[in-house]
């Protein structure tokens, strides 16, 4: 288990007050001005060797994005964007961020700002976290009175640091369909390139990261890359929010080391699978978007992105969703079907009309009523989704219907063979209705 | 996608204006955004609409902020019809949002769901008292705490039938009630097995400052192999 000291959220449930006080305390805004001090390029180098991969889904290295914003202003502002819009399900990581530790939030965007020569960070909450938005906008009240930031404070690097927020729309999390709805439009992704990094908000050179990987920086620079590197394993380092939800005996959130396993996971920190270890069915290891990996895989599997590519899944966000033997796996995913055809933006014709097929048909395999040879047809359609459209989110409906095929096929067919045995005096509609 | 329209004219208030309270307040959040980017506030400001016109948004109210915000009447009727947050018809003083997606799903979210269909009425019925309505919603990120509810700005969580069915009677019958997780969590650690984050020394102070002999001397032999380098090559050359 990863050592007391050696934790980044150290007030990740509350148990401490979240003011500046208490936050100081904690060792938040120790010796920021030093780190600022430091300069750009060291700040970028630290965050390369740290070794630290983006938190937000998609683990790509964040010291790299950073080095990606122009190194000369051209006159346009600079911006950095932090996405707190956590709204892939099974993921409650940010909010503990927000409600428990906004200081470290606030102090990791100061110093990615310096990285990235801006001078205003926009955060972008989604909707429903009203009392998170609170809590955020009162830990910066204090940042500001305590002149930690804003236009003239004590670290001498002009900063503002403002909140915004969203209104219940699972989009807005990708990052270009968030800069849009910052702009006061509808989240509807763009097309890349041009990239954030040289036409994000405003048109101006913009930066997206997740709001966990904004707030581990000044830890991380305090403490040094070596000692992020030397946790975790090889190309997936560092400490991680692990969000377990489901058929667990205690569900939680819990800080770790990158690349333990599954078993070490759930027996220290959520109190073993619900009946056993024997009542374990399948898991989805990184919020809804990935595939589903069944038991016998996973058991022993340490919790990284490289090994859970390597099982035809990944880490995502870390929302490791437990799913025991008495679970329903079609309606689950039918259920999922149905998240991702509401939640399509409906700017592409593939997802837009892909995703609602998706969903009738798995509502309706979840009944058992359908044909047999209809599970082959939806594979096929779901891979005519993915990876044709603008944003990942036809990909992110596509996998977890092919996760249920490419493990749990005998299942589909099962509630097919117990429909068709009993007599039913409806008939079978076509898929396209 | 789904579909969402504007309530019919029967329901409809003739006019809509933002208190002279809520103005002053749109005037602070339009000065977060560069100038002439207003635009970028029309969430918030819809949002605050929605509060002030009880809970959901009429078309007045729209072409208000259309209005304050000097944006055209389609683009904030889009922004009000994409966003899902934005209730186009009249909701109850209590609004329940349940949220039905996988976690959830998996954790009861339907055994709540007919105790909502039981009390209230069906989805998107206001009861006659006008008192509560309530909607099936995408997954709220509440998920180590599942099954959950919204209602109004507030999370509860940890729920079953019974404990719901009570907060529900309690909201009625104006008790208070206890906001968060119904079941004697705090929030989201592991319920009465907490084994992380216990260690005095994280909280009293003594950290702080710690890292800096480290630091310097990290930062120094940096410094060291970098001029030892330069030198090398000079040398070389």
């Amino acid at each position: 288990m990863l050592n007391d000291q050696d934790r980044i959220f150290t007030n990740l449930y509350g148990r401490q007050d979240p003011g500046l006080k208490a936050a100081l305390m904690r060792g938040n805004w120790d010796g920021t001005k030093k780190l600022i001090e430091m300069g750009r390029d060291w700040i970028i180098d630290e965050m390369k060797a740290s070794g630290l991969r983006g938190r937000g889904g998609a683990g790509f290295p964040t010291g790299m994005k950073w080095s990606f914003m122009p190194k000369v202003n051209d006159g346009r502002p600079h911006y950095l964007v932090i996405n707190g819009d956590e709204s892939e399900p099974g993921t409650c990581k940010d909010r503990e961020i927000l409600r428990h530790d906004p200081h470290l939030l606030i102090e990791g965007a100061m110093l990615a700002c310096v990285a990235m020569g801006a001078h205003a960070a926009y955060i972008y909450i989604r909707g429903e976290f009203i009392a998170e938005r609170i809590a955020l906008q009162k830990a910066v009240d204090e940042a500001y009175e305590a002149k930690l930031i804003g236009k003239d404070n004590k670290h001498g690097y002009p900063f503002d640091f403002y909140v915004h927020h969203g209104a219940g729309a699972y989009i807005c999390g990708e990052e270009t369909a968030l800069l849009e709805s910052l702009e006061g439009k509808k989240g509807q992704p763009r097309l890349k390139p041009p990239f954030p990094a040289n036409m994000g908000l405003y048109g101006c050179p913009t930066t997206v990261n997740n709001v966990e990987s904004i707030a581990v920086a000044g830890t991380i620079l305090r403490r040094g890359a070596g000692w992020f590197n030397g946790i975790g394993r090889p190309n997936n380092v560092g400490t991680k929010l692990f969000c377990v939800s489901g058929h667990v005996n205690t569900p939680c959130n819990v800080e770790e080391a990158m690349g333990l396993t599954f078993r070490e996971l759930i027996d220290k920190h959520c109190g073993g699978i619900r009946g056993g270890w024997d009542n374990l069915k399948a898991v989805i290891p990184g919020g809804s978007s990935v595939p589903m990996v069944p038991a016998e895989q996973i058991i022993d599997a340490p919790m990284d992105f490289d090994t859970l590519r390597a099982l035809r899944s990944g880490l995502g966000t870390a929302a490791v969703i437990v799913l025991d033997k008495q679970t329903d796996l079609v309606s689950a995913i039918a259920r999922l079907a149905h998240f991702y055809k509401h939640e399509s933006c409906g700017q592409c014709t593939p997802c837009r009309e892909g995703t609602g097929w998706m969903a009738r048909v798995m509502a309706r395999m979840a009944e058992g009523r359908a044909q047999k040879k209809e599970i082959d047809m939806l594979l096929d359609v779901s891979t005519r989704i993915e990876g044709h459209t603008i944003c990942a989110l036809g990909d992110a409906a596509a996998w977890p219907i092919q996760g249920l095929i490419r493990h749990f096929r005998h299942e589909i067919e099962a509630k097919i063979d117990q429909y068709a045995a009993n007599p039913h005096s409806d008939p079978v509609p076509v898929a396209a209705e | 996608m789904s579909v969402r329209r504007l309530a019919p004219d029967s329901v409809q208030p003739a006019s809509f204006a933002f208190s002279a309270e809520n103005k002053v307040w749109l005037a602070a959040q339009i000065a977060k955004y560069p100038e002439g980017r207003q635009a970028s506030a029309v969430i918030p400001a819809l949002w605050q609409a929605q509060k002030q016109a009880g809970g959901w948004l009429p078309k007045a109210a729209i072409e208000h902020v259309a209005e304050c915000l000097g944006m055209p009447n389609i683009r904030v009727l889009e922004v009000a019809s994409f966003y899902t947050m934005f209730n186009l018809e009249p909701v109850g003083q209590y609004f329940v949002q349940l949220c039905g997606t996988v976690p959830c799903h998996c954790m009861g979210a339907q055994d709540l769901k007919k105790v909502l269909k039981e009390k209230i009425g069906h989805e998107h019925h206001v009861s006659a008292d006008g008192k509560f309505s309530w909607l099936e919603v995408e997954c709220l990120g509440a998920c180590t705490n599942a099954p959950m509810v919204q209602i109004n700005d507030d999370f509860y969580e940890d729920l079953t039938a019974e404990t719901l069915a009570k907060l529900l009677d309690d909201l009625a019958a104006g008790k208070p009630v206890k906001i968060g997780p119904q079941n004697g969590r705090s929030k989201s650690e592991p319920k009465d097995s907490i084994k992380t984050l216990l260690d005095g020394a994280l909280y009293d102070g003594s950290k702080v400052g710690s890292w800096q002999g480290d630091f310097d001397a990290r930062v120094a032999a940096a410094k060291k192999a970098k001029e030892e380098a330069a030198a090398a090559a000079e040398k070389k050359a």
